[in-house]
């Protein structure tokens, strides 16, 4: 994984990984019997000071990067790690399967969280690690298809009184032409329609990016959690930029302007939870991201699954009808 | 020597006599060039009397168009957007709202009433296009939401006339979250099996297509509306090539299975009116 690290560097981690690479180095004449203990222990220190300097602050923007970042775990990542045998289901019933969107039951490892095993329909948009992965994957961004899948499967997990979990990660629905021919528009609103309504509890976790409607898609629930390091909007920073500012040099102004990220969310009520991610991302240390994410779910779960389905319905639609800020009369 | 001739040279109007004719009595039409009279349109629904183009048409004057007598009751007018994101592009979100409200008089892209539509009442709520492109923020979020639960509370049936680029960026995911309020709050209409006719106008994109605009029990479009998910722009980047000739329009939609129907303008009153006899008489 160190190496990897190496090759996906961030600029804003380069003096990092560059003190971390002397470290190492000086760790290895040590054990070659240079005794370097003193020496070891101010650069251990150094490192440790800016590593939380560095991500201790990050603007808007780096948390962009960091979600975007090519070793960041996705949905079957999550999907190894927080539950057992997972049976993928596939296909729409009406034209074809999209794998930007996967989706299947699964038995969530609640009791390794304080709370119990039980089944669950997991549905997640779902990247690829190399170049015909992502091809293959459409770098995660659905067709009309997937948005039919995951609405066919979360209505079957209702008819099973399942809990679903989505996981978001997302550039944005795929902006092609047959993707427009077969209704990606009302594919993503019957499905803000269906779950409106589903009466099973719906746990949304935000895992990288989610942007726009392809991210809203799958997400509509009763809990929003959101990785510290994920962004969730309604366009990415690069296409705000180009419309706004008719250029792509300002996506780290659009970043900032869009107020994107965990921090920022909480404050407007669009998420509940911020799931904490490790020092440096959640692809630095994926168990303590699956742990978080996992405990965080659990506790969700366990919440929502006391309630009867009328109040869950009940209860989702005031949390969404309070979303959005207004002043009424002629204040 | 001609029998006329002219004592003072050049143009005798002054420039600020030529700057003061009154705006708009003429209009080109943008598809065939005919030089339309404002008056004429006036009383042809603003659809060109020669290639039947229709103009962009405000939320105003669909109420006047479709309610009985153009007798309706407007609500939540005094619905008034903030700026939550302090949001600022080349110019603030604060600025744009001000200008927008100066030149339109209205507070925000989305008008809602009550009133009769060929005896039925209704309630109705309408986009504007001319107020930030009638795009989706927290207040249109609101109205619409309003109109869906005030058909609900009356047992109305619900319109929506659609005008829209889609959600607003400048109030971030406080717009998107709009697109789940508005189609959550149809569900009751479907629970109360009350009629939710959908129109939409050109342009309806982006997120208002994906969410309320798409969910009508029955969606009606105007001829030549652009309609669609992605932008034109977004999706001839993406593929590399040239999007075929109609791709997105209401033409292409009801091909693809989208919209129920594509009524002219002109007949749009009577359309409506012939449905919820349908509906709701026996």
């Amino acid at each position: 994984m160190a190496k990897n690290q190496a090759a996906y560097l961030l600029d804003f981690e380069k003096p990092l990984v560059e003190l971390e690479m002397k470290l190492n180095e000086m760790r290895a004449l040590d054990t070659n019997g240079v005794d370097l203990t003193q020496e070891i222990a101010e650069l251990d220190k150094r490192v440790d000071e800016l590593r939380s300097s560095i991500y201790q602050n990050l603007t808007r923007w780096q948390r962009v990067q960091l979600a975007r970042h090519p070793l960041r775990p996705y949905t079957l990542n999550y999907v190894e790690a927080l539950t057992t045998g997972f049976v993928e289901l596939r296909g729409d019933r009406y034209y074809a399967d999209d794998p930007a969107i996967v989706s299947g039951f699964a038995t969530f490892r609640g009791s390794n969280y304080d709370y119990i095993d039980r089944t669950v329909l997991v549905v997640g948009h779902q990247k690829g690690r190399d170049t015909r992965q992502r091809k293959y994957r459409r770098f995660g961004m659905p067709n009309p298809e997937g948005y039919r899948k995951a609405g066919r499967l979360m209505r079957i997990a209702a008819k099973f009184g399942k809990p679903i979990l989505c996981l978001l990660d997302t550039p944005g629905a795929y902006p092609g032409m047959e993707a427009e021919e077969r209704g990606q528009a009302e594919a993503i609103a019957r499905n803000l329609f269906d779950m409106a309504c589903l009466p099973v509890p719906i746990i949304v976790v935000i895992i990288g990016e989610g942007a726009s409607g392809g991210a809203l898609g799958i997400g509509v629930g009763d809990r929003m959690l959101m990785l510290e390091n994920a962004w969730y909007s309604v366009i990415a920073p690069e296409s705000c930029s180009s419309i706004l500012w008719r250029s792509w040099d300002y996506r780290e102004e659009a970043a900032r302007a869009l107020r994107l990220t965990a921090k920022d969310l909480k404050k407007f009520g669009v998420i509940d939870t911020i799931v904490p991610e490790p020092l440096g991302g959640a692809h630095r240390d994926p168990d303590a991201a699956f742990n978080a994410v996992g405990r965080a779910a659990a506790a969700a779960m366990q919440e929502l699954c006391t309630l009867s389905p009328e109040t869950l319905i009940a209860v989702r639609h005031e949390r969404l009808d309070q979303i959005g800020k207004f002043s009424e009369g002629n204040a | 020597m001609a029998w006329f001739q002219r004592k003072k040279k050049g143009i005798l109007t002054t420039r600020n006599d030529q700057n003061n004719i009154p705006e708009g009595h003429w209009v080109k039409c943008p598809k065939c060039a005919l030089i339309n009279n404002h008056r004429e349109l006036d009383g042809n629904a603003w659809v060109c009397v020669k290639c039947d183009y229709h103009y962009r048409f405000g939320a105003g004057r669909y109420f006047d168009l479709l309610f009985d007598n153009a007798t309706y009751t407007l609500h939540d007018a005094d619905l008034v957007p903030q700026d939550p994101l302090s949001f600022t592009d080349r110019k603030a979100y604060a600025d744009r709202l001000r200008t927008a409200a100066q030149e339109t008089g209205m507070n925000d892209a989305v008008r809602a009433a009550t009133g009769n539509v060929g005896g039925h009442p209704v309630s109705m709520a309408a986009m504007d296009f001319s107020f930030i492109g009638g795009s989706m923020g927290s207040v249109v979020g609101e109205i619409v939401t309003r109109a869906i639960k005030r058909a609900a509370a009356q047992q109305m049936p619900l319109i929506v006339i659609s005008q829209s680029g889609g959600a607003r960026m400048m109030e971030g995911a406080l717009s998107l979250m709009q697109m789940a309020k508005t189609s959550a709050n149809l569900t009751r209409l479907d629970q109360m099996r009350l009629p939710y006719i959908s129109v939409l106008t050109n342009p309806t994109t982006g997120g208002v297509t994906a969410s309320f605009a798409m969910l009508g029990d029955i969606n009606i479009a105007e001829p030549g509306a652009l309609i669609g998910f992605a932008g034109p722009r977004v999706i001839r980047e993406t593929i590399g090539q040239d999007l075929p000739p109609g791709f997105q329009s209401a033409e292409f939609l009801q091909d693809h299975g989208f919209v129920d129907m594509i009524v002219d303008r002109r007949q749009l009153r009577s359309r409506i009116v012939h449905l919820l006899d349908l509906i709701l008489e026996p």
